[in-house]
């Protein structure tokens, strides 16, 4: 008990707000999969992006952060919001929850979680520790980054692009309407 | 950081807060007046002089209404729409550079303060990733009311603003490769001398960024979330009371914001033609702290003189454009102004390479010229009377 206290005691007001910052997270991701209407699971899941852009500031990387809350919250959870608002406008969808899919996702979710555990154990000793003093203040910020993905990750960034262009052609192709084919 | 600059940025802060919810709620007034001006009618003038307290009792009849939520709508997510709606719409106005600095001693020490809640250096993406959130306010409220008018209003919304962001992004990447920064300050400082406004630069850019402005906020002739002919009241249809307040307040907060936002990217911000021979003669005059501070104030007021126009310009398109159809909406955003505005990146890209900066001139007289053409080979329309029985 009084080891907690201390613990708590040494915090600075960043770990403050990296514990409070993750309760929320933990807490929103928890909803996202209680939730019995899935509006609020989309819901949960919104505040749960918006809890990790919080995380992303307190990393120093800025410009992900706003990128995270462009992207995932405010577009791809929009086009989520939209469908589920559409498909769902009836009764819950109770068909889907039999207790094999149940089984099916408690085994996956474990050995996901038992994965990461794992990974974590065995490489959290080779993480670099930041030195506070030589820490560079503009490490996270959007110059460097684009500075970064434009010469030594220029081959992966690229790569990326031609993956979503890709995507994109695909989408329009499996949406485009063939003749005779009736409007909705 | 240094107490009492803190405390001036909380005073910022605050004033910035209470400018933005005092013109929002002028607006509403100013809105009247300009339509009853283009109605040839005299607007609301029985409240106070000139009808000024029009705003104050139109408050109070909000609060006073009864606060009234359908037994089949999902009460919580009822009450969250119009909180989203209004907490975005007053997120936003925290990055914005209302003018340079004001210099001032205190305790022996000299300070200088930018006039600015906070200053960024993501500020642009900072304003999109709020106004991209700003839909959903009306989505959940739209969903929440258990109501078929409401929610396709509300999909409505979602559709149009997913739509038309895209376009606003684009026509941004423009300016961000002029200037080669995301944050306003860095933007504004670029338009120091007038020929160099952004509105000169990227003419292209800034119609797109406009029209899209007017889709995004809900603004006729893009207003179909709200469209009274086919959908009731659109997504507020079941609201009442101040929760229907504040969807309305949070457009007008909207639309400050985009005047503000576009005054900022393309106006020139706070700069005005000759404003360093005003500047330079002010701090001979009244010396370096006293000038600067005046200096600063006038382009304040400047950059507030800007933001009216815009607000004006927004009503008087509302009370002169009719509607879009959808169709007609989403064609213009995808077909015409996706296109448009990666063609205007291109052309700003090859302009940057061979150092011309007003490159996208070409893209707007090749369109110009084209636009004559087509005029010109259309077939003559001539009109037949119509025949009598």
């Amino acid at each position: 008990m009084t080891e907690t206290i201390t613990f708590f005691k040494t915090l600075t007001p960043t770990g403050y707000l990296f514990l409070a910052l993750t309760a929320l997270t933990l807490l929103s991701a928890i909803s996202v999969v209680t939730a019995r209407n899935p509006i609020y699971s989309v819901l949960g899941l919104i505040a749960t992006f918006f809890c990790l852009s919080g995380h992303y500031i307190l990393l120093n990387a800025q410009f992900l952060a706003a990128v995270n809350i462009i992207v995932y919250a405010g577009a791809i959870m929009v086009l989520f919001l939209f469908t589920i608002m559409f498909l769902n406008l009836r009764k819950e969808d109770e068909e889907s929850k039999t207790n094999l899919t149940k089984m099916a996702s408690v085994v996956v979710g474990g050995i996901l979680m038992v994965m990461l555990i794992t990974i974590f154990r065995a490489k959290s000793a080779q993480v670099p520790v930041v030195n506070a003093t030589t820490f560079d203040a503009k490490t996270g910020l959007v110059e460097n980054l684009g500075n970064l993905l434009y010469s030594d990750y220029i081959l992966p960034f690229e790569l990326a692009s031609v993956l979503f262009l890709v995507a994109m052609v695909g989408a329009v192709m499996l949406g485009k309407r063939e003749a005779g084919d009736r409007h909705f | 950081m240094d107490l009492t600059i803190l405390s001036t940025k909380g005073i910022i802060i605050l004033v910035v807060f209470g400018i933005t919810l005092l013109i929002a709620m002028y607006s509403t007034y100013a809105e009247r007046k300009v339509a009853a001006f283009l109605q040839d009618r005299i607007g609301p003038n029985r409240a106070g002089p000139w009808g000024l307290l029009q705003p104050v009792a139109d408050a109070g009849k909000m609060f006073f209404k009864e606060d009234f939520i359908p037994s089949q709508a999902s009460k919580w997510l009822f009450i969250l729409g119009p909180c989203l709606a209004i907490l975005t719409a007053l997120m936003s106005s925290a990055v914005i550079p209302f003018g340079d600095t004001i210099r001032f001693s205190w305790d022996s020490k000299n300070y200088e303060v930018a006039v600015q809640a906070i200053e960024i250096n993501i500020g642009v993406l900072y304003i999109f990733g709020v106004v991209s959130l700003g839909v959903y306010g009306i989505m959940v409220g739209g969903w929440a009311s258990n109501n078929k008018f409401s929610l396709l209003g509300a999909i409505r919304a979602a559709s149009q603003n997913i739509s038309y962001e895209i376009a606003l992004g684009l026509s941004l990447i423009a300016i961000l490769m002029m200037t080669g920064s995301l944050s306003l300050r860095a933007i504004i400082d670029e338009q120091a001398s007038f020929f160099e406004w952004n509105v000169f630069t990227q003419p292209l850019g800034f119609i797109i960024f406009l029209t899209c402005a007017f889709a995004e906020c809900n603004r006729t002739p893009f207003d179909l979330p709200e469209c009274e002919t086919e959908l009731v009241g659109g997504y507020h249809t079941e609201y009442s009371s101040m929760k229907l307040g504040f969807y309305l307040f949070a457009e007008y907060i909207n639309m400050f914001v985009s005047s503000a936002f576009i005054s900022a990217l393309y106006f020139g911000g706070f700069h005005y033609p000759f404003m360093d021979l005003v500047s330079g003669a002010l701090e001979n005059s009244l010396g370096a702290v006293a000038g600067h501070n005046v200096a600063t104030l006038i382009g304040v007021v400047v950059f507030f003189g800007k933001i009216f126009f815009f607000i004006f310009f927004f009503m008087w398109v509302r009370w002169t454009l009719p509607r879009f159809r959808y169709d007609q909406l989403m064609n213009l955003g995808w077909k015409t102004f996706i296109p448009l505005s990666i063609l205007n990146v291109v052309i700003t890209g090859a302009g940057l390479l061979f150092n011309f900066k007003y490159s996208t001139w070409l893209i707007a007289i090749v369109m110009i010229v084209l636009a004559v053409m087509s005029s010109a080979r259309a077939p003559k329309r001539t009109v037949v009377p119509q025949q009598t029985v």
